[in-house]
């Protein structure tokens, strides 16, 4: 017993110094290769080995997201497109997912509907761009259509693959508690896939966010892609870095907000294994 | 510590199986009592589970009578546990039938207390060893009012030791609450230690090709007299005994 506590006291200060080390390190590494990327980035157009026009400096991207700021476009952009990848993105989960599970269920469901999902999922959203400003003309309801063509059915296939992988051995020990109907729906089959579900969530969020881009380029007259189309039109490519410096920003940000999903004490199981 | 004396009963009769065309059991007859421990030892791959999946309920024979009273529920060798829920909340699982919140937990305290696992009640299975996993299935089926407890090599998944301090385990918690046993293990110490009656099967088809009675109390030792002898009897019987070795 006396030893045990001796041996303690060692350990616990050497094992916070290596987790204040290596969070230092998790700052620290990336910065300094953000640096570098910078730094080259500055000594380029310092140089000026490519005309201003086609390559704008940092300074001038700082200067363009301050006029954007200024003139209330960039957040006017970004709040846009937030909202129809918001909105896109929550119409999937709700069919998508329920969907999935059902195909998940049904043998003979999946038999006759994998191949026709399979098909749109390797359909790029972007040839429905014809389709999307035909049927819903310009705002946010084509993007909003492009951004849950994109992503319906890797979530619904991802899910439906989960289910049907579930270890018979759930099911059995389910039948001997007689959990039936809904409940063995919410209480075993869902939570068994809840760790795939979030990280197709995550997955499929990245398709969304790339695909909006694209979408708000052709049918839009507002968002972060409409903001690069405008700046390419207008030569202002300075404004064109700014933009996609958000785009790339956003999409981390939320990113880590879905991640934090994983954290949740009932879903670790399907991380840690 | 047993709250209902409902009569448990559980019987095969002339019981065949096969799937496609490879017959699993021919003509199997086996009648439990109740209270008793009753091992299947067999061959690998002689169909043991196969009668384990009949006797729930999971499968239906393709000939043949079973009859069940009471309620049944299956230990498996690992990962029976829902990995998405805590011990407390994969053990009440077994307390679902049981009416009032506050009676719910009394058993749950008491089931924690009986397996020696207060205190964990908050992890989950991954986050155990695996001897404590097999502890909260146990605990799971004895919750509440079940009567039959089937169980599929429970401890073959776990390391020698651990095996063994299991075994002892389960000798104690069913000294506490009483239920009727088949217990399917290709261990022959597993079941001269555990066993009221044991059952030697053949190879596929299997048929019980021979039944032994241990009567000694519980828990036995593993080098107790009345083990060695039915390890001997076991061994002879699956033709593994040292008089069966060319060799010797």
């Amino acid at each position: 017993m006396k030893r045990l506590k001796t041996s303690q006291r060692k350990e616990i200060p050497v094992l916070a110094e290596v987790k204040r080390v290596s969070s230092i390190l998790r700052f620290l590494l990336p910065a300094i290769v953000i640096f570098c990327f910078l730094l080259i980035w500055y000594c380029i157009s310092a140089l000026n080995l490519f005309p201003a026009y086609a390559l704008p400096s940092p300074a001038a991207v700082l200067m363009s997201f301050r006029e954007e700021m200024l003139a209330g476009r960039l957040i006017n952009d970004v709040v846009a497109s937030l909202w129809r990848v918001a909105v896109g993105f929550v119409v999937s989960v709700v069919l998508g997912i329920p969907v999935g599970l059902w195909l998940g269920q049904h043998l003979n469901a999946r038999k006759a509907f994998v191949p026709i999902l399979n098909f749109f999922r390797f359909l790029s959203p972007l040839a429905w761009i014809p389709f999307a400003i035909l049927w819903f003309h310009i705002g946010d309801r084509p993007a909003i259509f492009l951004i849950f063509m994109a992503t319906f059915f890797p979530l619904a296939l991802v899910t439906m693959a989960a289910v049907a992988n579930i270890p018979n051995i759930y099911f059995q020990v389910a039948h001997d508690y007689n959990y039936k109907g809904i409940e063995l729906l919410t209480k075993i089959t869902f939570p068994a896939v809840l760790p795939q579900v979030i990280t197709a969530l995550r997955v499929s969020y990245g398709i969304a966010w790339v695909v909006i881009v694209a979408a708000e380029m052709v049918g839009c007259q507002d968002g972060l892609g409409y903001g690069i189309w405008e700046a390419r039109n207008g030569l202002r490519l300075d404004s064109a870095v700014c933009y996609m410096l958000i785009i790339g920003l956003l999409g981390m940000g939320i990113d880590r907000l879905l991640f934090q999903l994983t954290k949740l004490r009932n879903v670790r199981w399907g991380y840690e294994r | 510590m047993k709250d209902k004396h409902s009569d448990s009963k559980l019987i095969l009769e002339k019981v065949s199986h096969n799937y496609a065309a490879i017959a699993v059991l021919k003509d199997l007859s086996l009648e439990v009592n109740q209270g008793e421990v009753v091992v299947l030892v067999g061959p690998s791959g002689c169909g043991k589970t196969t009668i384990l999946n009949l006797l729930s309920g999971h499968i239906e024979p393709v000939s043949g009578t079973i009859q069940r009273e009471g309620i049944i529920r299956t230990i498996y060798q690992d990962d029976g546990l829902f990995p998405w829920l805590t011990v407390s909340e994969n053990i009440s699982i077994g307390l679902r039938s049981i009416p009032g919140a506050e009676r719910r937990k009394e058993e749950l305290h008491e089931l924690l207390n009986l397996i020696h696992l207060d205190g964990f009640e908050h992890h989950y299975p991954h986050q155990l060893s695996g001897g404590m996993r097999q502890r909260v299935e146990l605990a799971r089926v004895l919750a509440g009012d079940s009567d039959i407890l089937l169980m599929d090599e429970p401890f073959s998944a776990l390391d020698y030791q651990s095996r063994l301090r299991m075994r002892w385990e389960l000798v104690r918690l069913l000294k506490n609450r009483q239920r009727t046993v088949v217990f399917v293990t290709h261990d022959i110490e597993e079941a001269a230690q555990l066993a009221d009656r044991v059952l030697v099967l053949s190879a596929r088809p299997a048929t019980i090709c021979r039944e032994l009675r241990i009567e000694a109390p519980r828990p036995r030792g593993l080098d107790d007299n009345v083990v060695i002898e039915a390890m001997k009897e076991i061994l002879k019987e699956l033709g593994l005994h040292t008089s069966d070795n060319p060799d010797a």
